[in-house]
């Protein structure tokens, strides 16, 4: 038995949820009395051997040809057949694009269950038993695998990565992928520098109120000074104001960062199931009836071509002394 | 060409959820149950395939008597036919199993399913489905050109998009962007009209079984009062977010 971790890196680069990952699995091995393991899948850049510091033994390196490009199947069997060498009866997933389209593969080839969604670690190991958003963040629900194995797919910012003492060893792997049903990536546009939005800490986001994409010009100067990525309601990016992968809710992404700044957003109910499970939200609305003041913890009652400027000064007054 | 669009019946977006006072399930009073917004704009593409190819659309439920209006209004918006699989949906498994047995009889060049339901947020039916019939699998798909027994294909990732090509048969889970918000079909007088003359067959579950179990529900802890700062101290704003929330 033990615990194996998908560790996903972007164009040779990994991320905080790489090592969020890494932390997951550290923890559910402790949990269950095991090693935990990972696995890469490329070439990254960066020094695998930095799992050790996130608690993990071992590091299996897939290099083969074949898995270039990422394909759902191809990857969901790549890491399945290093499941079943190690032995692994828990695989653990950050819930990205990529690790959400491959863990459905990797589930049926290891006949486990598929645990989605989680926002914890596991509550226990005997039935594995987790914590799952449900209902767009509008509840929660304790799942059970009632398989011999499972897949765990966490949210992105669920947990925070830990470091302890150590040193991952690296090996090369291979796996046999030839017989995957698979698609042919021709193009992979991602822009550079940008965080996205899943993963991002602090997020500084618009809406209907903000007039237009003309306008928002302030709110990435205010996105720039927190470090934060942006986002928009639903009616922003269908107008396209603002890019559709900006667009946060029931019906867009779904986010938990640790601080949202809704601006000139009304707080709408379908708005709020994607934002509603962040840390802490300020909301930035001329109206002081908006629904939003409902759901945050912090609110402003004025016109956002004021407020937001002045709260830009007033973070980077603070940063220059701190 | 025969294409399948899966279909997840769910509370509408407006909902206020509530469950059963034993905390063991959704409660259903009272909720008003739609086509899931994602499988929306499967069914819209799916549409023009038929208006423009001639496609002949399939739409497909897994479960329980109540699910049937949701196929209906799906019959309404222009699909040709509709299947209920007589079974309650549990678990994502088990409902990718159910369809992959009706996929397997019926021979589908492409499967359209959601990126995600929007109740219980799994995101697993249609990845599982695509391995279970072992077909390519594209999730997050936002665009889709189909070209004879080939397509064009777009899906979102992280901070970006990936164009690719796939051979039919495949499995999507799609999402907007597979046809624009405005673009959405509505049911009109005639579509409703002749949905109910449309065949809407159902049929008897394969045998399979559930790998997971539901536990108790809970709704998340309420939200302390909002502390409201004046709009000319944005300093104080910046203090709170720095020493009571720690958020910066
Ligand atoms: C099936 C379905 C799914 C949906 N999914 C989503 C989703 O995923 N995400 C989403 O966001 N929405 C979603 N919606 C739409 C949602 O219901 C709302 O219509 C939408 O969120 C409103 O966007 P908004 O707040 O930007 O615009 P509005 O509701 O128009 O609000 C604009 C706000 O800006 C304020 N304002 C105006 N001027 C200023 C100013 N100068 N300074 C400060 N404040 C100002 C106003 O007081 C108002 O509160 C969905 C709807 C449906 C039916
Ligand atoms: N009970 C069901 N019957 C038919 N299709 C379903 C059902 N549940 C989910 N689906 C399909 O699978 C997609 C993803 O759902 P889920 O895995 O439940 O998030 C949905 O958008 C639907 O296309």
């Amino acid at each position: 038995m033990s615990v194996l971790v998908y560790l996903e890196n972007w164009d040779g680069n990994f991320k905080k949820t790489t090592w969020e990952a890494a932390t997951y699995a550290a923890k559910t091995a402790e949990m269950l009395g095991t090693e935990a393991y990972g696995v890469s899948i490329g070439q990254p850049e960066e020094d695998l051997a930095q799992a050790g510091n996130y608690g993990l033994k071992e590091v299996i390196e897939l290099k083969d040809e074949a898995l270039k490009s990422f394909d759902a199947n191809a990857y969901g069997q790549a890491v399945a057949q290093v499941a079943q060498e190690k032995e692994a009866t828990t695989v653990i997933i950050s819930g990205t694009f990529n690790g959400k389209a491959l863990a459905p593969a990797l589930t049926v080839a290891l006949e486990a269950a598929l645990l989605t969604n989680v926002t914890q670690l596991p509550k226990s190991t005997e039935p594995f038993t987790v914590r799952r958003s449900v209902f767009s963040s509008k509840g929660f629900n304790e799942l059970s695998s009632q398989a011999d194995k499972q897949v765990v797919v966490f949210v992105p910012n669920s947990i925070a990565p830990e470091k302890v003492e150590g040193s991952a060893s690296l090996s090369e792997g291979s796996a046999q992928v030839g017989d995957a049903p698979r698609v042919e990536v021709k193009e992979v546009d991602r822009v550079k520098g940008q965080i996205p939005l899943p993963e991002a800490e602090r997020v500084v986001s618009g809406g209907r109120g903000l007039k237009g994409p003309e306008n928002w010009d302030m709110l990435e100067e205010l996105a720039e000074v927190l470090d934060a990525g942006t986002a928009c309601s639903k009616p922003v990016s269908d107008m396209e104001w603002r890019p559709h992968a900006e667009h946060v809710g029931q019906t867009g992404i779904a986010i938990k960062p640790d601080l949202y700044v809704a601006i000139g957003i009304s707080g709408a109910i379908q708005h709020l199931a994607g934002v509603s499970a962040s840390k802490t939200i300020v909301a930035i609305n001329n109206d002081p009836e908006a629904p939003f003041f409902k759901a945050a913890d912090y609110g402003v009652v004025g016109d956002a071509f004021e407020v937001v400027p002045r709260l830009t000064e007033a973070v980077k007054e603070f940063k220059a002394q701190n | 060409m025969k294409v399948l669009v899966c279909i997840s019946h769910v509370p509408d977006t407006t909902t206020k959820i509530k469950f059963t006072d034993d905390n063991s399930a959704l409660d259903k009073e009272g909720v008003q149950f739609v086509i899931n917004p994602y499988d929306e704009f499967g069914l819209t593409r799916a549409v023009w395939l038929k208006e423009k190819e001639g496609a002949e659309v399939t739409v497909l439920t897994v479960g329980g008597a109540e699910v049937e209006p949701t196929l209906r209004k799906a019959l309404a918006i222009g699909a040709d036919n509709a299947i209920r699989v007589d079974q309650e949906a549990v678990d994502g498994f088990q409902v990718a199993k159910q369809i992959a047995a009706v996929a397997e009889a019926e021979q589908y060049d492409l499967i359209i399913a959601g990126r995600e339901s929007i109740d219980y947020n799994g995101g697993q039916v249609g990845g599982m489905l695509a391995a279970l019939l072992q077909q390519p699998f594209i999730n997050a798909c936002v665009g889709m050109e189909v070209e004879g027994d080939k397509a064009e294909l777009t899906r979102e990732i992280d901070g970006g998009k990936e164009k690719l090509s796939a051979q039919m048969p495949f499995v999507i889970g799609g999402q907007k962007g597979l046809v624009e918000e405005s673009d959405l079909k509505i049911p009109n007088m005639r579509g409703i009209m002749q949905a109910r003359k449309k065949p809407l067959d159902v049929r008897q579950p394969a045998e399979v079984e559930a790998r997971t179990k539901v536990g108790t529900f809970e709704k998340p802890a309420p939200k302390g009062d909002v502390k409201m700062v004046d709009a000319e101290n944005m300093d104080e704003l910046v203090r709170l977010l720095h020493e009571e929330a720690k958020a910066l």
